[in-house]
């Protein structure tokens, strides 16, 4: 109800900004409603928002799988620690552009590229965290699996990876912020469609109505992956720390 | 060196340490064990009674084979499957009680598990998980665990520490009662010897660290009979060990 309220006193405040100044800089939410409207009954708003969603998907996917593995290795050995340590602090330091330019120069234009590019830009961070929690795992639970000889797939299923649960959702988290903000820029930079593609566009027109027909939708779409993707998913992993068997007594 | 091997016949358990040190962050190294011998015969209870920090812990460590860095040998009893009930109830925090269980012994059959969930008084918590238990239901989860996979060597790292009496009493019993029908070769680490003697059928007295074996007392069987003037003979006798221990400083062996 709070959050509809407040949600309602921006659209009052767009529409007061918007009547004071010129519709070309700011256009009032009716007309960029119409243009999302129009956007999507000729299906471009959707084929971008797509594309740009599966962009960050592989993205994220990538970055997430190979920075687990890479994390936990350097957690768990100290000579993998000490040798990749160098590498994962230059490329957190490496500004994203940098990164973006370098993957466009020498891969092409690509799809390959692009992606890579905003995995490369995640990794280290996705790193930096799994290791922290490779670290921290319990020693004590390690000597009792040992004692009880754990097979290898139950030693990952029920000692490491709940172990690891809030480090994974802690980098999924601030990974796909990341990622969404990335992967703009790799589209304005070098590809011809998906969202950024269309806000590069809407600037090169000086298209106020057709950048926010873009941004909005875009917003829209994060905070829905947000609350209901990502927010389910870590309650899910969490949900022992919580008297979830009470409730399940209960029923 | 060491040497980990099955042993058969007699003595089931047949420990025999020269040494184990631990490497400080000083760099200085720390003894806990030295020369330490003991052997415990198949389907017995031995109990191990030493002061606080002496290397109880490392020794069971050792037998569990946790730790691979020390000098001597270790037979553990045939087929070597091992149960252990750590100091601290060790449950994954994430999996119920039952599941608990179900992981370290998948091949147990559910009846069994809920058997023994019912005789340890555990039947209402099955689905409870790890946090909403007290120490004392958390130390039986344990002990239903470590019997679960149906040990031939049971390994308890004092497993009454820090209960109240009343609660220590029945677990010391409900131990007792379950180590004697399964006939399980068992070690008991405790650094009471009134426990001990409740529990074991041979007690072995560990010097101050490093640990040695200053005595092995035979308990008359059946123990649970023993009268308490037999029961305070052993005290007496344990008493005038780790007199004469005091005396030597702990450094010679009057054995
Ligand atoms: N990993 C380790 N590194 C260095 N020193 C250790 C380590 N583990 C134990 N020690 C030391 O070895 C000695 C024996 O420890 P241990 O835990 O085996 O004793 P304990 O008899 O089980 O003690 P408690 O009665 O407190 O359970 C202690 O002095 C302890 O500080
Ligand atoms: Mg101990």
């Amino acid at each position: 109800m709070i959050r509809f309220a407040s949600l309602a006193a921006l659209l009052l405040l767009w529409q007061i900004g918007a009547s004071l100044s010129d519709p070309h800089r700011l256009p009032g939410p009716v007309a960029v409603f119409e243009k999302i409207y129009e956007e999507a009954v000729s299906g471009a708003l959707f084929s971008n928002l797509a594309i740009t969603l599966a962009r960050v998907a592989a993205a994220f996917a990538l970055a997430m799988s190979f920075g687990a593995a890479i994390g936990y290795a350097m957690g768990r050995n100290r000579l993998a620690d000490r040798l990749l340590d160098p590498w994962v602090v230059t490329l957190l330091n490496l500004p994203a552009l940098v990164v973006i330019v370098l993957a466009y120069v020498w891969a092409g234009l690509t799809e390959v590229a692009a992606i890579g590019a905003v995995a490369l830009n995640k990794l280290p961070n996705a790193i930096v965290v799994v290791r922290e929690g490779a670290r921290a795992l319990d020693p004590h639970l390690e000597d009792m699996a040992e004692v009880f000889r754990f097979s290898p797939a139950a030693r990952f299923k029920d000692l490491v990876l709940p172990q690891l649960a809030p480090y994974l959702a802690a980098a999924t988290r601030s990974g796909l912020s990341l990622v969404w903000k990335i992967v703009l820029v790799v589209e304005l930079l070098g590809r011809s469609n998906g969202v950024g593609f269309e806000i590069n566009m809407a600037f090169q027109l000086f298209d106020m109505k057709l950048l926010l027909a873009y941004a909005l939708p875009f917003v829209a779409l994060m905070l829905g992956v947000e609350t209901f993707l990502v927010q389910p998913l870590e309650r899910h992993v969490s949900r022992w720390r919580r008297g979830v068997s009470r409730r399940l007594d209960r029923v | 060196m060491n040497d980990t091997s099955h042993a058969g016949g007699a003595a089931s358990l047949d420990v025999s340490i020269a040494s184990k040190d631990y490497h400080s962050a000083s760099g200085w190294p720390l003894r806990a064990l030295e020369d330490l011998r003991l052997t415990l015969p198949a389907g017995k209870a031995g109990a191990v009674v030493g002061p606080s920090g002496c290397g109880k812990t490392t020794l069971l460590r050792l037998i569990a084979g946790l730790d691979k860095d020390y000098v001597g040998r270790i037979a553990l009893p045939e087929h070597g499957r091992l149960g252990m009930v750590f100091q601290e109830p060790r449950l994954l925090p994430w999996r119920s009680v039952i599941d608990n269980i179900r992981i370290a012994a998948p091949h147990a059959r559910e009846e069994d598990i809920a058997a023994l969930l019912d005789e340890l008084g555990l039947a209402a918590h099955g689905s409870h998980f790890p946090r909403e238990l007290s120490l004392g239901l958390a130390r039986r989860v344990a002990l239903a665990r470590a019997l679960a996979v149906k040990p031939d060597l049971l390994l308890l790292d004092e497993p009454l520490v820090s209960l109240d009496a009343a609660l220590a009493e029945a677990l010391r019993e409900m131990i007792a009662r379950l180590i004697d029908e399964r006939r399980i070769t068992t070690l008991i680490v405790t650094h009471d010897l009134g426990e001990a003697i409740a529990l074991g059928d041979r007690i072995f007295l560990l010097s101050p660290r490093p640990a040695r074996v200053v005595a092995t007392i035979d308990v008359p069987t059946p123990r649970g009979q023993l009268g308490k003037e037999a029961a305070e003979k052993i005290e007496a006798q344990a008493r005038a060990v780790y007199q004469g221990e005091n005396s030597h400083q702990g450094k010679s062996s009057p054995r």
